[in-house]
């Protein structure tokens, strides 16, 4: 290191006495969120709840969702099955509960898989600029052409049936969609002064990117993701209802409203109506907390 | 010095040419942006000239000030001077070294001594990190003081040295008042112990009691550690209690270029006056009796400059010569240096 050192020392106790400054505690902005986002919170719980049936359902399921019971075929939600049973008297009960486990393993890998991927590409997209950027834009105008469910279905004829290739045909849809939205973000974020001052401060590319971009589209990301959560279980759903999704005879939302449930409908509603009651339910909690999340994290929305 | 005669020096030595040897010395800087007309219209993309053949020096321990109105090319210059933009021509030759043509790892070894103060206070920090990362990242990225506890002292240093409460290396940006924050970008640029420092309207965004104490701060930091300064800005005043030398720009070009005193007391160049005289006396008394010679039309769009002297459709002394002819800056008195032929 060469020139002069600009030097001032000070007691180094004094700084470390500073540096010991108590933060804001975690407890206390969490309280303030739960006042000021009360349907965030209700849907938190929810989701929260969910969780905890997807991870806990081998003990929290009072039959195993896939054998048959064929003394109670279509038995109406009673003591013993609070839910009925469906066609092969397989108890609906459990089959939510592990069903919740399918949708929310495909909800979150579809969501963070698209929305990473996403940014990923939208970051690159803006930051290499130029050719790079016009192809990649041009190319997620086509995929942004076409409903998610019509591109998921074309993933699957490309793909196959099954929970892992269903994931991709979910998540490949994501991707375009968060890429444009971060790429626009981080658009703005490139010509601002900070980044400019680490250019000058000679940061490698990688470093300007990793530290001074991609944590200022945090935000956007995690609000991609969470509009994603919900999106991603509703079309597993409609998937599986087309027989194009998980295959029986696994628990899956969308599968168990097929079959049975449709030939049945009149005379043994319940097989129907509970699966339907869960998709409803679970995403509508996510987004309800997405939209919750967009007020807490994205100041210009805030203000209002 | 003076007695060097004036047709054969740059238009750019310092009257004090041999106590200062120069740092900086930018020679012939020319800065075109191509306006493209989007992917179907290429060829008929328009030039803007934002800066056109400036050249000037700065020597060890001077501050330079650069003035003129809004996009006049200001900031452009001095982004060129950083290597934020790569020059359509020229050089910039900085301690020995013609940053023009540096790689990438050796301009960012350049960089350590060139540093860069910016206008805004609050786009200039990144909102997510910390001060104390802030300041500090730049001397982990070069190596100088690689381990932590060292690092965090000198911030706390640089935080003491720049008025500011070392315990603010543990606030975000947001938790800090617009002038906090502005010294907290002067620590960041001294935290590589640079050479020169360019401070583009670095206090423009300030209210004027906060600018007065930033002012002094870049005063007391320059004569303790023997900084450079280019400070660009549009308030004369501030450029004055400043700066030595001072140099105009207009559309893109230097007009005129005079030590601080010599150009405030003795303006040259038709622009110089009227910038000058449109600088208001806080007494109206006086004010009442100055006689106003406001500029005439609006500044040209640099797309379409006006040929010949680009100052030429405003200024009260043109004649026909001058829409023919680019005036050259040529020395006057020593050390005072204009664009115009009729003065």
């Amino acid at each position: 290191m060469t020139g002069e050192a600009i030097a001032v020392r000070l007691p180094r106790a004094d700084i470390e006495a500073e540096l010991a400054a108590a933060r804001r505690p975690f407890f206390k902005a969490l309280g303030t969120w739960v006042r000021n986002q009360p349907l965030g919170t209700v849907s938190l719980l929810g989701i929260i709840f969910l969780i905890f049936m997807a991870i806990f359902a081998p003990q929290l399921s009072p039959f195993d969702p896939v054998v048959p019971h064929y003394d109670e075929m279509l038995a109406a939600p009673n003591a013993e099955y609070w839910l009925g049973t469906d066609q092969y008297g397989r108890d609906i009960l459990s089959r939510i509960i592990w069903g919740a486990r399918t949708a929310l393993y495909i909800g979150f890998t579809c969501a963070i898989l698209g929305s990473t991927l996403g940014l990923v590409l939208g970051v690159a997209s803006a930051y290499i600029g130029g050719w790079f950027d016009l192809v990649i834009q041009r190319m997620i105008d086509v995929f942004l052409a076409f409903p998610l469910i019509i591109l998921a279905l074309v993933a699957v004829a490309v793909f196959g049936t099954g929970t892992d290739k269903v994931i991709i045909a979910i998540a490949l849809p994501f991707v375009p969609e968060c890429a444009r939205v971060v790429r626009a973000g981080a658009l703005a974020l490139r010509e601002l002064p900070y980044v400019d001052a680490a250019r000058a401060l000679g940061f490698s590319n990688l470093r300007i990117i990793l530290r001074h971009i991609v944590p200022n589209c945090m935000a956007t990301y995690l609000i991609m993701l969470t509009s994603f959560l919900g999106q991603a279980i509703l079309t597993e759903a409609s998937l599986s209802y087309l027989g194009l999704g998980v295959q029986e005879p696994n628990a899956a939302w969308g599968l168990m409203l097929q079959g049975g449930a449709e030939e049945y409908a009149e005379s043994a509603m319940w097989i129907a109506v509970f699966p339907g009651l869960a998709i409803t339910l679970a995403v509508f909690a996510f987004n309800l907390f997405g939209d919750a999340l967009r007020d807490t994290l994205d100041p210009k929305l805030r203000a209002r | 010095m003076s007695a060097v005669a004036g047709a054969t020096l740059r238009p750019d030595t310092p009257r004090t040419a041999q106590a200062r040897p120069p740092l900086l010395e930018v020679r012939n800087l020319k800065m075109h942006f191509t306006v493209a007309g989007g992917i179907f219209s290429l060829n008929k993309a328009a030039r803007i000239k934002a800066v056109d053949d400036v050249s000037f020096t700065i020597a060890r321990g001077e501050a330079l000030g650069l003035v003129g109105e809004s996009g006049c090319g200001k900031t452009t210059t001095g982004r060129c001077i950083l290597r934020l933009e790569k020059p359509t021509s020229g050089e910039i030759i900085f301690e020995g070294q013609n940053l023009c043509n540096l790689d990438r790892d050796a301009l960012n070894e350049k960089r350590e001594r060139m540093q860069v103060i910016f206008q805004d206070p609050f786009s200039s920090l990144n909102p997510r990190m910390k001060v104390g990362s802030i300041i500090g990242e730049p001397m982990k990225v070069h190596g100088i003081y690689p381990k932590r506890k060292e690092r965090d002292q000198r911030v706390a240093e640089l935080l003491s040295v720049c008025g500011l409460n070392p315990k603010f290396m543990d606030r975000y940006p947001h938790e800090m008042s617009g002038g906090q924050r502005q010294r907290v970008g002067i620590a960041r640029a001294l935290s590589l112990n640079p050479h020169f420092i360019i401070c583009d309207e670095a206090v423009s965004a300030l209210d004027v009691s906060i600018q007065a104490q930033v002012i002094n701060l870049l005063e007391d930091l320059r004569e303790q550690f023997n900084l450079s300064y280019l400070f660009i800005a549009h308030d004369l005043s501030v450029v004055r209690h400043l700066c030595h030398r001072v140099a105009v720009m207009y559309l893109g070009r230097l007009v005129e270029l005079a030590d601080s005193d010599e150009l405030f007391t003795n303006p040259l160049h038709p622009y110089t006056r009227a910038l000058l005289e449109a600088v208001p006396i806080p007494d109206p008394d006086i004010e009442k009796l100055r006689a106003r010679n406001v500029m005439k039309g609006e500044i040209p769009s640099p797309i379409n400059p006006p040929g010949g002297c680009v100052f030429h459709p405003r200024c009260p002394l043109a004649v026909d010569s001058c829409r023919q002819e680019v005036p050259q800056l040529r020395q006057l008195k020593p050390g005072h240096w204009v664009a115009c032929p009729r003065v």
